[in-house]
């Protein structure tokens, strides 16, 4: 294994698990700021009790997030030393705000929501909740814009040095890039949620216990999931490829399976690419559709791979293709249960349809797979760049860290990962296990 | 000017970060061998609970701001301690994990399972902070691309090729170590009553000379391996304010422990870190990273620092920003003023 792959793989892998905990932060804040919202609101201790429940998992959650959260800003370095010295003055920018923006008011707030409802009053107890997701929020904005600028570089010059500097702070921080992949990021956050306080409702329900939280967790859940799975295709998952189709049209073609330049372009629901025939095998298509989406006219020519010169693939497309279509895949069964869950919520029978409440349960894993395949295409998509356009993957990695010490550390984390993920998965269900605190019941607090 | 302005705003944030981060690792440290109750242990975390997740966003800030305003240094520094890097951040990990979520399972196996690994990752942390410092003072292997790579040690000697560690950098690891030991006594003494608070007050005074003792070795130490680190304090005499803040600041705590004034001695303890830590980059400025293999390989502030435009927009909101963040900070250590409460500890 050259250091090449191992520092993609040690990217890849930390980054991966690391934001199985972020989506479910920013998505779960907003949540519950809601449950908070509707508490203040009505004075009901219930609604404020389900948003203390959830507070226990988001703090389960948060710690996760934050401890597997500071290898990614260090791993810039360690790993990725060519490139970070040449991009330092363009996205060590963003890199920092998240640090000295968003960082310090989800702390501090979190501090005050988790420690603190007994020292300060109701209404700042609300507040807190909201600067906790204003922060969380904020913080993926400004990952989305330092992805977005590799993605999609403005704003900058480089210098005959190599390095770049930036020219303008706004080109960077509202490069077009950056606000399509944000709405339709943040909005892949809030599936997650929507399907995780879904799912325990739904749990609650058909366990027959803490059944007055199920209703509730369900109704918020699924209103929340009924709009974020709609909004997750149109508009913004609409715009997001509209936008990649423009500016990295290779991607496009790779993602699709487009290996031939084609007007009327067919797209492909599945099939596995034939890397050395160039043809999609076993495909189930539906023709005219890719032009359609892409242009808004069936006789549109979208560019096929055979368009770009070798050298220019993503040279992980089978890969690609697949993640991309998973993705897309679990973006149409979300969109349609949480229409039919919607349906049942508005009609008062969701709570007694069991095969529905079923289907919502075993779906809560699922907005992980898509959220971490989403980024998959994103990442893989833009191969084989580091910078579109300006400097290769294979160019940004440390030479100085060797293949062997590379290695070392990743099975590090790997063996660290794991066990944070069993203790995660032990804590949450716990936490979900005993409920929130009875309904009627006197409490400490 | 830019230059200089940036060295010092990165070095506030490195300060910021030992200064309050400090007395969480110093609290990790002893809680191990001053609680004796179940009681006093969650008094003890409830201490830092709180505030423990935005003293460690300092760190986060800082090598944010690290690597837009000197990527160079970054990207150098940060592939160059490899290894030892590696080792902090699982130890950040193991140290994060083990406070936040002690209290998560009512069975006495699991919390003492997490009171040794809180403890052994906080003592360790300090350890390599200390030592990591001590690298940057004593300087590394930089070829002529401004690259390096230390192997976590060699022959134990500073020189041209050393490793992490070396007996300088041990010195360095125990100063830290013992500095926010004392540090975390001194929060632990304001922020605990009873049993607790008294034992706490009384491992200052042994820690204290422990740490006069360091700081002269490694004073004497560093001029040792590194006489430059003097240039810049004749050069500027009235500088030398700085190593006379660190004996006056260990006098002051000295005093007011004694006193029992137990904010004023625990200011007067991030006062010496303060002055410790300004004493060291003073030492180093304008290098950065000083070369073991030639001065004309030294990472130094011009070679490092990224362009004029970059520097001014990212002062418009670094002020902007910190601003808000110390305001957050007072705000939140406000709201949890006072002995620390263990029934509320938690969540």
């Amino acid at each position: 294994m050259t250091a090449d792959i191992i520092h993609r793989l040690h990217f890849a892998f930390t980054i991966t698990f690391h934001y199985l905990f972020p989506q479910l932060t920013m998505g779960l804040a907003l949540l519950i700021v809601v449950l908070k919202t509707v508490a203040l609101r009505t004075g009901s201790e219930v609604w404020d009790r389900a948003a203390r429940f959830w507070g226990r998992i988001f703090a389960i959650n948060f710690v996760m997030g934050v401890v597997t959260g500071i290898p990614m800003e260090f791993q810039f370095g360690t790993n990725w030393a060519r490139f970070a010295r040449l991009s330092g003055g363009v996205i060590g920018q963003p890199l920092a705000m998240e640090g000295v923006f968003s960082f310090f008011l989800e702390s501090a707030f979190l501090g005050l929501f988790l420690y603190g409802e007994k020292r300060i009053s109701a209404r700042m107890h609300w507040f807190s909740a909201v600067m906790v997701w204003l922060g969380s929020w904020i913080s993926g904005f400004f990952i989305i814009v330092t992805d977005a600028w590799m993605q999609h570089p403005v704003g900058y010059t480089r210098l005959p040095d190599g390095h770049f500097e930036m020219l303008s702070f706004w080109q960077l921080l509202l490069n077009p890039w950056a606000i399509f992949q944000y709405m339709h990021n943040m909005t892949g956050a809030a599936v997650t949620a929507a399907f995780v306080m879904s799912a325990v409702g739904a749990f609650y329900l058909l366990e027959g216990k803490c059944e007055e939280y199920g209703r509730i967790f369900l109704k918020v859940g699924v209103i929340a999931g009924v709009i974020s799975s709609t909004l997750i295709i149109f508009p913004t998952g609409d715009l997001a490829g509209k936008y990649v189709a423009k500016n990295q049209p290779v991607a496009i073609a790779a993602m699709e399976g487009l290996y031939k330049t084609e007007a009327g372009a067919p797209i492909v629901l599945m099939g596995q690419p034939n890397e050395e025939t160039g043809q999609i095998d076993n495909p189930i298509v539906v023709n005219d559709v890719l032009s359609f989406l892409i242009y808004g006219t069936t006789k549109a020519e979208v560019q096929g791979l055979d368009r770009f010169p070798r050298d220019q693939w993503p040279s992980a497309l089978p890969l690609l293709f697949y993640v991309y279509h998973i993705m897309a895949g679990l973006g149409t069964w979300f969109v349609l249960l949480m229409i039919v869950s919607a349906f049942l919520l508005w009609r008062g029978r969701l709570a007694t349809s069991r095969w529905v409440l079923w289907a919502l349960l075993l779906s809560f894993p699922l907005p992980y797979i898509a959220n971490t395949a989403g980024w998959m295409t994103a990442e893989l998509g833009r191969q084989p760049w580091l910078i579109y356009g300006l400097m290769r993957t294979s160019e940004g990695f440390s030479d100085t860290v060797s293949a062997s010490n590379g290695l070392f550390t990743l099975l590090g984390f790997m063996g660290l990962y794991m066990l944070l993920g069993l203790l995660f998965t032990v804590l949450v269900y716990r936490e979900i296990s005993s409920g929130p605190e009875p309904v009627g019941v006197k409490t400490p607090h | 000017m830019m230059g200089f302005l940036w060295f010092w705003l990165v070095a506030i944030m490195i300060v910021g970060y030992v200064v309050l981060d400090g007395f969480d690792l110093g609290v990790g440290v002893l809680h191990l061998f001053l609680v004796h109750t179940e009681a006093e242990r969650k008094a003890t975390l409830a201490s830092i609970g709180p505030v423990w997740d935005g003293n460690e966003v300092w760190l986060l800030a800082g090598g944010g701001t690290l690597y837009f305003a000197f990527p160079l240094l970054y990207a150098s520094a940060f592939s160059g301690f490899y290894l030892p890097l590696m080792i902090v951040l699982w130890l950040l990990i193991l140290r994060g994990v083990s406070l936040e979520l002690r209290n998560h399972i009512d069975v006495g196996v699991w919390r003492a399972l997490l009171d040794g690994v809180f403890g052994v990752a906080s003592v360790l942390l300090t350890i390599f902070y200390g030592a990591a410092l001590a690298n940057v003072l004593r300087g590394v292997p930089i070829n002529a691309d401004g690259y390096f790579f230390l192997p976590l040690w060699t022959n134990w000697q500073p020189g041209i090729a050393p490793g992490i560690l070396d007996w300088y950098t041990v010195i360095g690891g125990l100063v830290a170590l013992t500095a926010l030991t004392l540090h975390g006594a001194l929060w632990l003494v304001l922020k605990t009553s009873g049993g607790l608070e008294q034992r706490a007050r009384n491992v200052v005074s042994p820690l204290w000379l422990i740490l006069v003792a360091l700081t002269v070795v490694s004073l004497f130490a560093t001029i040792a391996v590194r006489p430059a680190s003097l240039d810049n304090y004749f050069n500027y005499p009235f500088t030398f304010v700085v190593p006379a803040g660190v004996v006056a600041s260990l006098a002051a705590l000295w005093l007011w422990n004694r006193k029992g004034e137990p904010l004023k001695a625990f200011l007067a303890s991030c006062a010496y870190l303060f002055f410790m830590l300004a004493g060291a980059c003073w030492g180093l400025y304008p290098v950065l990273l000083p070369a073991t293999t030639g001065s004309s390989n030294d990472i130094t502030l011009t070679r490092a620092i990224s362009g004029p435009h970059t520097l001014a927009v990212g002062l418009a909101w670094w002020l902007f920003g910190m601003a808000l963040a110390v305001g957050y900070v007072v705000f939140v250590y406000s709201r949890f003023k006072g002995k620390a409460d263990a029934a509320a500890g938690g969540h």
